[in-house]
């Protein structure tokens, strides 16, 4: 690949994702468009590149900002923090009269809003009869095209999915395995880009946005967790990667020990000695 | 240091595991069937027990029976890791008292991911 069409590629994916790629990882170009352009009927990622070039074709230019944008994910990605979720944050929102919005803001292939709905099945008695309503939404079509169809293969039930949870949760359909129907109910799909304006989403009590800001530039993701900390509800969460920061937001501040999640209100110190 | 004993007759997944299971900080004990394991659980109970189902002289499932009734028998960790996928048979495996269940062919992500699920790393 000629280093003019890496940074080519680099800045249309930018451009529309906010998604910043390392020039060091161009290798990823090949592995990652390689089954698009056979898919799309190219010889190699070359000619779809140069016919997306060509054609201005707006599909095209999504179809390979997604490819290049998807990320692997498991279910129950990151232990702790579903269990700090489960033990701290379940049992305040017992009894609510309102439903409780949680949304999935960069769900990729479901794994995550699935997770959230089996917990919430699982916990429901914490919940003590409070309604929730879910929501989850990517940039990639195919990825919410996959969500959707609560299609998983053998290795995929195999990362981060107790297997009690999965004899629980899915079924076997001959070499893949569903999410039962009760689950997939429970979650809206939406096609969701987080660099446009989401203040006509509404408010939430959870917003999940793991493992995507991290890749963004400090300027989109300094604007990006603003749009999202504008759209928690007074007492509400936001939950990053593990690795992740909002630390340089105002009015954003961490949870406990937990690390990634977020509230809007300083938690009170001292309060239960006093 | 934790042991983990692997449990299968052919050699080639023993390696292949025992190279796994050593880069997450155990040491490796091996048997290649029900009865080798059970002698090995007499002499040193291990903290996990990587358990494959169909083997020759005793499988998976009736070494896993016959552990959980010895004295210390409840203590080890046990994923079963078979080509066994039925929901039906992996129902009777966590029955009898496996704690995971691993379907094959599986990979270190895999194992690592079960592993962690099972409070072992």
């Amino acid at each position: 690949m000629r280093i003019e069409d890496a940074e080519a590629l680099r800045n249309l994916v930018q451009s529309r994702s906010g998604v910043v790629i390392d020039p060091a990882k161009t290798y990823l170009v090949e592995t990652r468009l390689g089954p698009l352009a056979r898919r799309e009927g190219f010889p190699s990622h070359d000619e779809l590149l140069a016919a997306m070039r060509a054609k201005r074709d707006d599909r095209l230019i999504w179809a390979v900002t997604e490819a290049m944008t998807s990320s692997e994910t498991a279910f129950f990605r990151d232990r702790d923090t579903f269990d700090a979720i489960r033990q701290s944050i379940l049992p305040k929102f017992a009894g609510r009269t309102t439903p409780v919005k949680i949304w999935s803001a960069a769900c990729a292939g479901g794994q995550e809003p699935y997770s959230l709905a089996m917990m919430l099945d699982d916990e429901a008695a914490r919940l003590d009869g409070a309604a929730v309503e879910l929501f989850a939404s990517d940039l990639s079509e195919a990825c919410l095209e996959k969500a959707r169809s609560g299609l998983y293969s053998q290795f995929e039930v195999q990362r981060g999915l107790p297997i009690r949870s999965l004899i629980r949760h899915f079924s076997k359909q001959g070499e893949m395995w569903r999410i039962s129907a009760g689950l997939m109910a429970k979650v809206r799909w939406r096609r969701i880009n987080l660099l446009a304006d989401l203040a006509p989403l509404g408010r939430f009590d959870m917003i999940f946005c793991r493992y995507v800001v991290g890749s963004f530039d400090a300027a989109t993701r300094r604007r990006v967790i603003g749009q999202l900390k504008a759209l928690l509800t007074d007492d509400g969460y936001l939950v990053l990667g593990q690795d992740e920061t909002a630390g340089e937001m105002e009015g954003l501040h961490p949870v406990g020990d937990y690390p990634g999640i977020y509230t809007r209100h300083a938690p009170q110190q001292g309060a239960a000695a006093a | 240091m934790k042991t983990c004993l692997v449990v299968d007759d052919s050699r080639v997944i023993r390696k292949v595991a025992r190279r796994i299971i050593e880069d997450l900080g155990f040491e490796i004990a091996e048997a290649a069937d029900g009865m080798e394991a059970m002698a090995w659980c007499r002499t040193a109970m291990p903290e996990a027990i990587l358990l494959d189902w169909n083997m020759p002289v005793m499988d998976g499932l009736e070494f896993l029976k016959q552990l959980r009734a010895e004295p210390e028998g409840k203590t080890p960790v046990v994923i079963f890791c078979t080509v066994e996928s039925e929901p039906a048979r992996i129902s009777e495996a966590l029955d009898a008292g496996a704690d995971e269940y691993i379907m094959k062919p599986f990979d270190g992500d895999i194992i690592l991911s079960k592993f962690a699920i099972s409070g072992l790393c």
